[in-house]
């Protein structure tokens, strides 16, 4: 039963690496951009839910709706006024210029916030839990996030598969220029791309904040589990990246059970057991 | 005032240079084929019309508005579709999510999803498989059908015969005339000069990126073209 336990903690534990994931796995798909600030952006949304908790003294779950407005606002400026000129320049200039803002955003938290941890009180929902048995016990805070991240990537796929705009990203994804020749403003598809991903990547770091705590620091780390649950999936699968993250959530469960401080090793070694015997991921689309 | 009016086009990519002076007028309604070797500058010339390669303001009017430098997708809301060589239909998306996507631009007209259906009927028992398994021809003819998704006033076809069979040829010419009886005017490249003697009514012969000949299928002969297609 303690197995048991375990597996189940790592499911829940995957939906959060989901959250971080699907955005990430959006913009590549869409722009085929390699976006390595994507964990310091999820880590900004949580301390824009922190300033928002700190001013109207409300539940960081009521900063929800706003944080994710804020970030798609900027997300969407961010790609318009700069990633759009970076591309230009070619896919290496783009992966440098998320690099830089990685950098920056790192900086100016650090300036604003000192390198003290903080985290977010969603009141009594972070200890409260469902008992099993002795041995199994879910929270209902980790429960809350996957069934959030579920209703993400369903609404996700929704968007992109019944919407006129969801359609433009899936023909841009397919061939930009092709798309651009039915009338696809790419610019403006880019920006709302990225609008998306950032605000999907704000409850995924406003989660991480009730969670746990948070540092300016925090993002490359979650950049890194974000990546290896995409890759896990299969590049450009939704439900893959889902799966991608529980399977790293599990393996690190597992990992720190077998020996307490083990579970970031045993994650990163499945990953690369799955980079070596399947490059293209559990779930990759098989196209052409 | 012609519909599309193309002055002293010199267009390429990068340091290449592949057309050299291209001067052409084209009527509303007009059918219109550029013929030519490979190599000759036929598909950089629509590329120039359809935006894909930028030139001066001036050099290229459509309606009497200068669009040289109007990104591609500003060019179709004017009426501009380009069916590029190659097909480059969108291989994930469904054969009717392929023609969705065509009508992105939102222009209204004679051409919706059922009449596009009824100009290739076998596209109609497609619509829900995805693009990348259909057959040349198919994905040729779904090029060509989501090219009529934007409605335009001018549909520029490049190369339709490339790499098909025959009869595969024939059977997607045979939507031509219904899309020239609805008033589109049609700018087509082609390699098979009997096609495109066929259905065009104006004919430019083109030659390393100079135009050697112009005129309609009845005034000129097949020696003439001959000369003219291998510049000899």
């Amino acid at each position: 039963m303690v197995w048991v336990n375990d597996i189940i903690q790592g499911i829940l534990l995957g939906g959060l690496y989901a959250l971080f994931a699907a955005g990430l796995s959006l913009v590549f798909g869409v722009m085929r951009l390699v976006n390595l600030a994507h964990g310091d952006f999820g880590v900004m949304a949580a301390y824009i839910s922190l300033v928002i908790v700190g001013s109207l003294n409300i539940n960081p779950f009521y900063t929800l709706i706003l944080v994710m407005i804020v970030m798609a606002i900027f997300g969407y400026l961010l790609q318009r006024g700069l990633l759009n000129y970076a591309m230009d320049a070619g896919p290496l200039q783009a992966i440098l210029a998320t690099f830089g803002i990685a950098i920056i955003i790192q900086n100016l938290l650090l300036e604003g916030f000192t390198a003290n941890s903080k985290g977010l009180d969603a009141g009594v929902i972070e200890n409260a839990f469902i008992r099993i048995s002795d041995q199994v016990v879910i929270g209902w805070f980790p429960l809350l996030t996957i069934i959030t991240s579920v209703i993400v990537l369903f609404g996700l796929q929704l968007f992109l598969g019944r919407t006129r705009m969801g359609r433009a990203f899936r023909a841009t994804a397919d061939n930009q220029r092709a798309a651009q020749l039915m009338g696809i403003d790419n610019r403006h598809l880019y920006g709302m791309a990225m609008a998306v991903a950032l605000a999907i990547v704000a409850i995924g770091g406003v989660f991480i904040g009730i969670r746990t705590t948070f540092s300016p620091s925090a993002g490359p780390f979650r950049l890194i589990f974000a990546y290896e649950a995409v890759i896990i999936g299969g590049l450009g699968s939704l439900w893959g990246t889902l799966v991608g993250g529980i399977i790293l959530g599990i393996a690190q469960v597992m990992g720190d059970h077998i020996q307490q401080g083990w579970g970031m090793l045993v994650g990163h070694l499945v990953f690369l057991a799955i980079l070596a015997f399947r490059p293209q991921g559990l779930f990759a689309k098989q196209v052409q | 005032m012609s519909l599309l009016e193309l002055t002293d086009i010199c267009s390429g990519y990068g340091h290449f240079q592949a057309l050299f002076g291209i001067n052409l007028r084209i009527e509303e309604g007009e059918t219109h084929a550029v013929i030519g070797a490979n190599g000759a500058g036929k598909s950089t010339l629509l590329r120039t019309i359809c935006g894909l390669i930028p030139t001066d303001s001036d050099k290229v009017r459509f309606d009497g508005q200068s669009i040289g430098q109007l990104p591609p997708h500003k060019r179709v809301g004017l009426g501009i579709s380009y069916v590029p060589e190659g097909r480059w239909v969108f291989p994930s998306l469904t054969v009717a999510e392929n023609l969705m996507v065509g009508a992105h631009s939102r222009r209204t007209g004679l051409w919706t999803m059922d009449k596009v259906y009824e100009l290739f009927p076998l596209l109609s028992r497609l619509r829900q498989r995805q693009a990348f398994s259909l057959s040349g021809g198919e994905q040729q003819a779904l090029a060509i059908a989501r090219g009529l998704m934007s409605n335009p006033r001018l549909l520029l076809l490049d190369e339709v015969s490339l790499g098909l069979a025959p009869v595969v040829v024939e059977k997607i010419y045979e939507a031509m005339p219904a899309i020239v009886e609805s008033g589109t005017t049609v700018l087509l490249v082609e390699q098979d000069v009997g096609q495109a003697m066929k259905f065009a009514d104006r004919i430019t012969c083109m030659l390393e990126g100079r135009q050697v000949l112009e005129g309609s299928p009845g005034e000129i002969s097949s020696e003439e073209i001959f000369a003219a297609y291998f510049g000899v």
